[in-house]
């Protein structure tokens, strides 16, 4: 009796100094009636890459007075973790960066609106580095990647392999030939980077599938991928991406990047702008960025990096929109680029590029970019998509049979399309 | 067999378990280049090539380490000792205390340790997002509604524990019950016979939960990735994906993982003895 007269006085006295302090509720310091623009970033541990936000917000803060940009760094590896639990919790930021493609499917989730950029500088920008979905522009990037074949001008002078340009590039056979060639030099002259996982694989491979004819759906409908990705062209590319491995020309061995490269331990590496700069301090004047192969319809590579949009909820979007349109300057996209070694958005900012100037060491993966980057295809599937190619195309590479292993992973895509309504489409 | 044959063969296992620290210790002196090219061989156990602690000041220069550790070490202290006293209680109740239900109610905490974390997180975030929390603000007691980016949102979900519940229940069963019976003749009540006598009498279940509750609370990655926002309230596990961008930093990813993993070995060597012999003596298997 005595201990229950204690724990109801003990809840009593909380009550009362609750009342009697005049409890009421913290005031809304979230983004929106204090101006104060919630900015998320994935870009935590990434010194060079923060260095340029800090300073773009530094001078928007500095420029005006009616908004304030609050910046929150994530990791990129449990970013898209920390959207999908905020946008759970209905606690989005006001601008949030995102992988390209990824957009529509946030934007079909209801995170995002429009972004509502001028057209003039929404068409300034590289095509691959504004997020469209359903002909509405959702998001928009200061660069993109490329990929490219990494190559000794030495080793191929050796091997008499003809070095490919950008007008000519190789053909199939002629790339055929020319692993064979240096599979006599090398144990596993190729690297394709088959030991990486996740987007990757269909970053890196489907371009290849899309060389030969194929597609991971098809676009025209976004309904299905029956025909794309089982049809005779994606069945023609897989088989060799299956031989490829089967005669030892590739393997998944690892490590993950281009130090094999570097080690010159594979003669061949299919890899990004972002493993450049290392492979042209180790290999110098004789490196060479070769154009992807030309599997039928054309070379081909994937376009579409980190972009930025406004969050559906977002109380200050006009305060966020003037801060992206204040961003998007070139001598900030220049100092991403210099920063991140990635393709600026705009020609005049890769223009003063040390990296992608017109005579820079780089310079050829702008090209490529602007040549032969096709993004992803613009639908909410995607991720699903994404994840079921991977599956197929490791199957495959460990041997199973081809035609089977696609038609499955059509019905899986398929699935889900029809499971979700066709994600509007 | 002799025992010098034992000994040499016991050495030669306690090396072979030592090689991911060593390799990990020894990795994290090397650049990138070096660690990819040394890994097929034995110089990746080895100090050799280019040897510094570069990759040691790049982790401070990428991570707030210091703040990270701080973190992590008040979340999981804060799990661990309230787990203890929360979780002991609730075996006690159920093991020791005659109640209709019981049996039901340790049926039900069982239950809970079949569903994975991973099943319910999300909508674990949104109810702790509705949650009401008190808080000061311009010196004024507020109320508001949110737990995200707190530290009780990192601690308060993970101190109740099924499975250490049912261990601390086991435990306190094997204690005789006439030992309860003698209390109670000489006037004790619940909580003095549990504090008194069942505690006292169940160190090794005490030190296996700490052990196995530590561990995971060290650990937590997904749960603090979803719901902390502030750079200043992560812990260390978030920290390591930092390393991993573009490229990944292997050197200093090695030199990262070689401090976190400093104060748990410590920990963990410090309290060998009592380890091993409490985990033994309750009968769990890692």
């Amino acid at each position: 009796m005595k201990r229950k007269s204690l724990s109801m006085l003990a809840a009593a006295g909380l009550s009362a100094a609750l009342v009697l302090s005049g409890c009421g509720r913290a005031s809304d310091s979230s983004s929106g009636g204090s101006g104060e623009i919630t900015m998320w970033t994935h870009s935590a541990g990434n010194p060079g890459e923060l260095a340029v936000y800090q300073q773009i917000i530094s001078d928007f803060n500095a420029s005006q007075s009616k908004y304030k940009i609050v910046q929150q760094n994530f990791p990129q590896g449990s970013y898209n973790e920390a959207i999908t639990s905020a946008a759970a919790a209905r606690k989005l930021p006001c601008l949030l960066d995102m992988d390209g493609p990824v957009m529509p499917n946030w934007a079909w989730a209801g995170y995002l609106q429009p972004l509502g950029l001028p057209d003039d500088l929404i068409g300034s920008l590289l095509p691959t580095t504004v997020g469209r979905y359903k002909d509405t522009v959702y998001s928009a990037g200061y660069w993109d990647a490329a990929l490219s074949i990494l190559a000794r001008k030495s080793v191929l002078a050796k091997n008499n392999i003809r070095i490919p340009t950008v007008d000519e590039p190789w053909t199939l056979d002629e790339f055929d030939a020319a692993v064979a060639t240096l599979k006599s030099s090398y144990r596993t002259p190729l690297d394709l980077g088959a030991a990486d996982k996740g987007e990757w694989w269909s970053y890196a491979y489907s371009p290849m599938l899309q060389s030969t004819g194929g597609d991971l759906i098809d676009r025209g409908t976004m309904k299905s991928a029956d025909g794309a990705l089982n049809g005779p062209d994606a069945v023609k590319f897989f088989t060799w991406f299956q031989q490829a491995f089967r005669n030892g020309w590739a393997d998944n061995a690892g490590p993950v990047g281009n130090q094999r490269f570097i080690d010159d331990k594979v003669a061949l590496s299919y890899t990004g702008v972002w493993n450049a700069k290392d492979a042209l301090q180790s290999v110098g004047d004789d490196l060479l960025i070769l154009p992807p192969v030309d599997f039928g319809k054309g070379p081909k590579i994937g376009g579409g990096s980190w972009q930025w949009g406004i969050s559906a909820g977002c109380k200050n979007a006009d305060g966020a929109r003037a801060y992206l349109k204040f961003s998007f300057q070139d001598k900030y996209l220049t100092a991403f680029a210099d920063s991140q070694v990635v393709i600026p958005a705009t020609a005049a900012a890769a223009k003063a590029s040390k990296y992608f100037g017109d005579a820079a060491a780089l310079r050829q993966f702008a090209v490529l970019s602007q040549k032969f980057a096709l993004a992803r295809p613009a639908t909410p599937g995607y991720p699903v998509i994404s994840s079921t190619f991977e599956k197929a195309a490791k199957d495959i590479m460990s041997g199973a049979e081809v035609k089977s292993t696609l038609d499955t992973a059509v019905k899986a895509i398929d699935t889900d399309i029809s499971s979700q309504n066709g994600y509007g489409f | 067999m002799s025992r010098r044959w034992i000994y040499l063969a016991m050495t030669g296992l306690a090396v072979f378990f030592l090689f991911p620290l060593v390799f990990m210790f020894v990795s994290s002196l090397k650049p990138d280049g070096q660690i990819l090219s040394d890994v097929g061989g034995w110089r990746a156990f080895l100090p050799v090539g280019d040897i510094s602690f570069r990759n040691y000041a790049g982790v401070f220069e990428r991570v707030p380490v210091g703040r990270f550790l701080l973190n992590s070490l008040l979340v999981t202290t804060v799990i661990v000792g309230a787990g203890l006293v929360i979780n002991s209680m609730a075996g006690f109740a159920i093991s020791r205390m005659r109640w209709t239900g019981r049996r039901v109610v340790l049926s039900v905490v069982i239950a809970t340790l079949i569903v994975p974390f991973e099943t319910i997180a999300v909508p674990m975030v949104y109810w702790v997002s509705q949650l009401p929390t008190l808080l000061f603000q311009n010196g004024r007691l507020v109320y508001d509604f949110g737990w995200l980016d707190t530290y009780e949102v990192q601690i308060i979900p993970f101190i109740a524990n099924g499975f250490s519940v049912f261990l601390f229940a086991q435990y306190f069963s094997t204690i005789p019950a006439a030992i309860d019976e003698a209390a109670r003749i000489d006037g004790a009540g619940w909580f003095t016979i549990y504090r008194k006598i069942a505690v006292p009498l169940s160190g090794p279940a005490f030190a296996t939960v700490a052990i196995l509750t530590f561990l995971p609370a060290w650990n937590q990655y997904l749960w603090p990735s979803m719901v902390v926002q502030d750079e200043n309230l992560r812990p260390v596990m978030v920290g390591m994906q930092y390393f991993f961008q573009d490229t990944t930093a292997w050197g200093e990813i090695m030199a990262y993982t070689s401090m976190i993993t400093l104060p748990v070995l410590v920990v963990f060597l410090a309290f060998q003895r009592a380890f091993v012999s409490s985990v033994a003596a309750s009968g769990v298997k890692g």
